[in-house]
């Protein structure tokens, strides 16, 4: 991976004064992953270059990584871009090989080193989540001027697309330590990426290095998100620190519409389930595919329910679960009423009999079709709880979601979306076959052509 | 005073046990025997210093023996503690119950002067239906008294041992009404107690050593020609003398076992009971009795009964018979026990089921359950006890074999089969052959009696007789938790919890229908890291592994690289639905390695699986291997169909900005070099490295093609795994290879794809030569390799299983797995160290339960025994082994 610094300030050859580095030779530094070299492809009096070159050694970043770092996909991979792209491999580089220049001194042109010169960077491989668009949207406001071409995934397979991988280049007048500031903090936001655990001590880095640029940066919370690997404790630790007041969910991201949407819809499908539970009398209640706890919460706030059990398919989703309710730190009582299992709806299960409602929350629209059946008997026939409260999109209503392009679910997990009739043909089916009565209702705003955005069916056992 | 032994045990028809019967009868000291079921709690009776321990260590082993003064210990370090006393016998009756639950005998050790004390543990009897037995230690006080004085630890005041002993006496009259009914023992002096000998007596349900054949016959209900058509058309000779009681002999020492229902409705009720008193007398015939024998039984024996459901009739057929003949019936039936355990536990026969907790076990409930099943104690439309489905939840590992209610075909259900067709009501009578588990049946002559409920409308008449029937419900029970899994080819496999975790949200999500699911692949380890300086496979390596496990022959097939495909194509739509049990109008599947289904949409799989089938019509196959339905092992043909995603998000993009990054780093290297200055060594360096990026993208673009229709899809198919009644893992490589060249003939249009391969025999070198040239051109055409496999598609080595197969993998191909730049001296060096032994006993594990899973199938075992060797095997796949192998 090259990064190349070019100056027509002359004479050009300062530029190896303000490195640090004799534009005549080749010098090679050793990283703890790989190796740096640097060296000047052209060092006239008016213009001259001086090259970075990382070589990232992923063999040996496999084999080190392997046993401890399993999480880490990207390093755990032999066939990985990490040695071939701009990511926190080459901050550290900046940091380590260009040292004096980071932090604006020169031992023989002190003064040049806080004179703006014309510069020019080139970054030969920059990944780009975000792309072009966010490239810019970071640089421009710096005062760069800003070319880039992006590379296709393979020019044999043009349907493939193209990759997050650009050539960039930056064009500004300014002192060379404020473009090494800025390439160090903005080359991982922008891979959106860390090769290293991001704890405490990346603020101080952060904090160092956006000094004087990031406060006024537009980007700034995206940077500060990104550059912490969003941790979100951090990430509100650092924006404070860098005197900003703004509430960080507020992004203008292009779902925003959708996701405000979304979450709006949620709370009202998980209040109204919970109203309807309670309503029945219920004391033992099951939520089913319970996630990551979402409606437990509103279930175990009513004291009315003496039992909440949530289940679900995915261990870890309990296990954020259980740190969301904070199951560790509630009191005995409260852990009493409280219980997480881990079960699929496709199987049998008689830690699941004799309750009195179950909560099945858009859940069913993740089972493959030919599952269906199982999952009927299991919940209908085996755990027959006295009631069953379940939701589904309608998807009738996706027209109005103006981000789902037309024919698309609203989830990419979901295995299939009814409409009205479908569910309600459905529901009215399954009760009738299993002893239940049920009736239908609305979640979410009714649209006169479409419906509501949620249906829901309520069964209830006959006796 | 006089010394005696009394012994109460009675004949009662609610118990299984039954010991002569001897009523007050007192016998002479050294006679005495105590006798007891094997499966029993016995439970001592003494005040402290009767010497209780003593005894229960004379006669039981130290394990089953539970003394509360040990357990005291246990919890409270002081043995003598009373105040644990609470606790101690919480944990006692916590270790009985486990004992219980797990059919051990077990000896209580504690005072149980108490009818408190006594109560728990004749309630922990019945919940696990087990015999109580009492023997009660009535020593004097005082000589209690004088042996606590001589022990140290103990210092009881004299006036607790005269309680004890005063309650213990008090006792005595009511232990018989507390439940000890039928083994109460007293011993009422120090000598009665040194003399007592205890006889451990097997359970009469017990008849494990009784390993058939067998004949099982269902409810007969008084139809006497058809009973004696069927014997004979199960090869029993049956000769009938004139007014006489037939002689049976049978076939090459085979057995009848009767269900019971003899009598009522049918037309010759005598005929048969003198039929069956006479085999089963003989010892042709074992008989347990059905609840219409025991409701007459009652008649008989003068008892109120409501004479319905044919009692009335079979009154009449008897009302000519002798009062002697009357009470031999009677006594007959009386004498049976509900139900009988055979063949070391792997059969049993019941009336009207038996579930697994009641096995072998001896109570009112499950005389109950042998007589009429489970019931709701609801009635139905027509009046008849709507019953609960024992057999649906049926896990245990023994047959069932049963009757009672009326089925029109023997009704398979997870391991249990209800044979009773309804003869007297105009089905037929039908026999289950055990152990080859086949039915004979023999039609009704007429309908005897109108069924309360019409027997459901009958199918055609020549169904398989052995329709898989499972209601398709698997139990989270079958899956989760830690497992072992016993497998006909590796003994047992252990799946641990974490992985099972793994494996229930994958098979939950993302896996296809488990009806489908009767097979997946597994894992294929490498060859050993090869000794040539620039490779890391080679076939030698392949070879002398196998050489080294005794193996002489094996094959090498080219190794496609496209993505691991199951399929399943069956002839029809009915096969599918009648054999699989799906719904719907579907003729196959085809799924990966994990389970998942291969295609998202259906139009591409139907097109697919409607070609596979047009091959095996046209090839034939059906007929050959007299099936209508087929499961292969495959490869699929172009990678990029499931890969598409690990394409665009890996291999494409490290190519591309691998690509980018090289050239821009050589040609300003280049320029530097121009200058003169010193980076020759460095340019070169990079030069090298870049060949090896388009070595790379090459790889990968071999195995991507644009799919626009069927036709752009390949589907080489090398192993035959499976059809109708036969699992071909005893067929060699080279069957396979045969019988699946019929249906890869090569031709522009056809999805179906011939894979090349070969024979090596090691004692021919020539042929190794030629397999390992065939490597080498393979592979320098890009393909990736080829896999070696033993001649025999099973193989046991020296140390158990051999690898089913080991893959070779080409140069170039490698690239893919090890990154581009792999093959530079410095990676290849640090590469080869690779350990292979985890995916090596990886591949063993789910070798063995992809075979099990198919096994079951095939041999029809329910749903959830196919189920749970492929979830383990799925579950196996969760464990990190190093993915590059």
């Amino acid at each position: 991976m090259l990064l190349t610094i070019t100056t027509t300030y002359s004479p050009a050859t300062d530029l190896g004064y303000l490195l640090h580095k004799h534009p005549d030779r080749l010098q090679t530094f050793d990283l703890a992953f790989g190796q740096a070299h640097v060296f000047y492809p052209e060092a006239e009096k008016d213009r001259c270059t001086a090259a970075l070159l990382l070589d990232v050694d992923s063999v040996g970043l496999v084999r080190r990584s392997y046993g401890h770092n399993r999480e880490n996909f990207a390093l755990a991979e032999y066939v990985n871009d990490r040695a071939y792209v701009a990511s926190s491999f080459m901050s550290v580089a900046i940091a380590k090989v260009y040292r004096s220049a980071l932090s604006g001194n020169s031992k023989d042109r002190p003064e040049l080193a806080e004179t703006p010169i014309p510069l020019c960077i080139k970054l030969s491989v920059l990944p780009c989540r975000g792309g072009e668009t966010f490239l810019r949207r970071l640089f421009e406001p710096l005062g760069y001027s800003v070319i880039s071409v992006r590379h296709s995934l393979d020019t044999n397979f043009d349907d493939w697309g193209a990759s997050r991988y650009f050539t960039v280049t930056l064009e500004k007048e300014c002192l060379l330590s404020e473009i090494l500031r800025h390439l160090y903090v903005l080359i991982p936001v922008l891979d959106d990426e860390k090769h290293y655990w991001v704890a405490e001590a990346e603020i101080e880095k952060l904090l160092k290095h956006g000094e004087d640029w990031l406060s006024e940066h537009p980007e700034q919370e995206v940077i500060v998100s990104r550059y912490l690997k969003h941790q979100r404790r951090l990430t509100r630790q650092a924006l404070h620190q860098l005197g900003d007041s703004i509430e960080e969910e507020e992004t203008d991201s292009p779902n925003e519409a959708e996701i405000e949407e979304h979450i709006g819809l949620n709370e009202v499908r998980l209040t109204k389930a919970t109203e309807i539970i309670k309503m029945s009398g219920a004391k033992r209640v099951l939520d089913l595919g319970c996630g990551e706890g979402k409606l437990l919460r509103k279930l175990i706030r009513e004291k009315q329910f003496e039992e909440v059990v949530g289940m679900d398919v995915s261990h870890q989703s309990l296990k954020i679960a259980q740190q969301r309710l904070h199951y560790d730190r509630l009191p005995e009582k409260e852990q009493e009423r409280l219980t997480f299992i881990q079960g699929s709806l496709c199987y049998r299960d008689s830690r699941l009999s004799g309750y009195d409602a179950a909560a099945v929350i858009e859940v069913i629209e993740h089972l493959d079709k030919p599952r269906l059946a199982a999952f009927e008997r299991v919940l209908f026939e085996y755990a027959g709880p006295t009631m069953v409260v379940l939701t589904t999109p309608n998807v009738e209503f996706n027209i109005k979601f103006e981000n789902l392009p037309a024919g698309k679910f609203r989830h990419r997990d979901h295995r299939f979306e009814w409409t009205r009739s479908e569910f309600e043909s459905w529901a009215t089916d399954v009760s009738k076959r299993f002893g239940y009565s049920v009736t239908f209702h609305s979640v979410g705003e009714v649209d006169s052509d479409v419906g509501a955005p949620t249906q829901m069916g309520v069964f209830t056992q006959q006796k | 005073m006089s010394v005696h032994l009394h012994r109460w045990g009675c004949l009662h028809n609610r118990n299984e046990i039954r010991f002569p019967r001897i009523y007050n009868q007192q016998k002479p000291l050294e006679d005495m025997q105590i006798k007891i079921p094997d499966q029993s709690l016995v439970v001592l009776i003494g005040a402290s210093g009767s010497g209780k321990s003593t005894f229960a260590q004379k006669h039981f082993k130290p394990t089953e023996i539970l003394s509360s003064d040990f357990c005291r210990g246990l919890v409270s370090d002081d043995e003598n503690d009373q105040e644990a006393t609470k606790d101690a016998f919480d944990v006692l009756h916590f270790i009985a119950a486990k004992r219980l639950a797990a059919g051990k005998l077990t000896v209580i050790d504690a005072t149980n002067v108490q009818h408190d004390a006594r109560k728990p543990l004749l309630e922990l009897a019945r919940k696990y239906h087990y015999l109580s037995v009492a023997i009660v230690l009535n020593i004097p006080a005082k000589l209690c008294q004088e042996r606590n004085e001589t022990r140290q630890d103990r210092n009881f005041k004299p006036h607790v041992i005269r309680n004890q002993t005063s309650q213990l006496r008090r006792s005595l009259r009511s232990l018989k009404r507390e439940g000890f009914r039928n083994f109460l023992y007293i011993l009422s002096s120090p000598e009665e107690v040194e003399a007592a000998q205890i006889e451990r007596q097997p359970m009469w349900t017990n008849r494990m050593e009784e390993t058939g054949p067998f004949d099982i016959i269902g409810d007969i209900h008084g139809c006497y020609d058809e009973l004696v058509e069927l014997l004979m058309k199960l090869g029993y000779e049956v000769t009938t003398k004139e007014g006489d009681i037939p002689v049976i002999d049978s076939p090459q020492n085979r057995k009848v076992l009767f269900v019971g229902d003899y009598v009522d409705r049918g037309p010759k009720v005598v005929e048969v009971l003198r039929l069956v008193m006479e085999m089963h007398k003989n010892g042709i015939a074992m008989c347990v009795p059905g609840n219409h024998d025991v409701k007459l039984t009652r008649a008989l024996r003068g008892k109120n009964v409501a004479h319905t459901h044919g009692l009335a009739e079979t009154l009449m057929q008897l009302e000519n018979e002798t009062p002697e003949f009357k009470e031999q019936v009677a006594d007959f039936i009386e004498g049976l026990v509900s139900h009988y355990v055979l063949d070391e536990g792997k059969l049993v026969v019941a009336h009207a089921g038996m579930k697994q907790e009641y096995q072998g076990r001896a109570s009112g409930r499950v005389r109950q359950f042998a007589l009429y099943g489970e019931t709701t104690g609801e009635t139905d439309e027509f009046g008849l006890p709507i019953r609960l489905n024992w057999a649906e939840e049926y896990r245990g590992q023994a047959t069932v074999v049963y009757g009672h209610t009326s089925v029109p075909e023997p009704e398979w259900m997870n391991r249990t089969v209800n044979i009773d067709t309804g003869c007297v009501y105009g089905g037929k009578l039908t026999a289950f052959r055990y152990p080859e588990k086949e039915f004979v049946s023999v039609p009704a002559k007429k309908v005897y009696y109108e069924p309360a409920k019409p027997l459901q409308d009958r199918t055609d008449g020549d169904l398989p007789t052995s329709v898989p029937k499972d209601d398709g419900i698997l139990d989270i029970n079958d899956v989760i938790g830690k497992r072992i899994i016993s497998t006909r080819l590796n003994h047992n496999v252990t799946i641990r919890e974490e992985n099972t975790i793994n494996a229930l949200e994958v098979m939950s999500r993302f896996a296809i229908d488990p009806k489908w699911l009767i097979y997946l692949p597994p894992t294929m380890s490498p060859t050993e890291t090869s000794q040539k300086t620039d490779l890391l496979e080679h076939p030698t390596e392949g070879f002398t592994y196998y050489r080294n496990q005794g193996v002489s022959k094996v094959v090498w097939q080219e190794k496609h690289m496209g993505s691991r495909a199951i399929v399943i194509v069956c002839k029809n739509t009915e096969a599918s639905q009648k054999r699989f049990g799906v719904i719907g109008e579907t003729i196959g599947v085809c799924y990966t390695r994990t389970g998942r289904p291969f295609f998202d949409d259906d139009t591409m799989e139907n097109a697919l699986l409607s070609q596979v089938k047009q091959r095996v019509d046209t090839a034939g196959l059906w007929d050959t291997l007299n099936t209508d339905w087929l499961c292969l092992d495959c490869e699929l043909m172009p990678w990029s169909v499931k890969a598409q995603e690990l394409l665009r998000q890996q291999y494409a993009p490290v190519g591309t900005a691998a690509r980018v990054s090289f050239a821009d780093a050589v040609g300003a290297l280049t320029n530097a070099d121009n200058r003169g200055v010193e980076v020759n060594e460095l340019l070169e360096n990079y030069q090298n490295r870049s060949d090896t990026i388009s070595g790379y993208v090459n790889s990968y673009q071999k195995y991507c093609w644009q799919v626009e229709s069927i036709s752009d899809i390949k589907l080489a198919p090398f192993h035959l795994l499976a059809s109708e009644g036969k699992v071909n893992f005893d067929k060699d490589h080279l069957w396979h290879m045969e019988m699946l060249s019929k249906l890869c003939i090569s031709s522009e249009n056809s999805v179906m794809f011939t894979t090349s391969y070969g024979i090596v025999d090691f004692q021919d070198e020539q042929s190794v030569n030629t397999a390992i040239q065939n490597w080498e051109e393979l592979t320098n055409q890009g393909g990736e390799g080829i896999v070696i496999k033993p001649l025999d598609f099973v193989v046991k080595g020296k140390r158990g299983l051999v690898q089913p197969a080991v893959k070779c993998r080409g140069r170039e191909y490698l690239r893919i797995i090890y990154g581009p730049e792999y093959t530079l001296p410095n990676n290849l060096e640090r590469l080869r160290a690779r350990g292979l032994s985890h995916k090596r006993s990886l591949a063993i594990r789910e070798f063995a339960l992809g075979v099990e899973a198919l096994e079951r199938f095939v041999n029809r075992e329910p749903l959830s025994k196919v189920h749970e060797c492929v979830f383990g095997v799925l579950a196996l796949e969760s464990e990190a082994v190093d993915p590059r192998l």
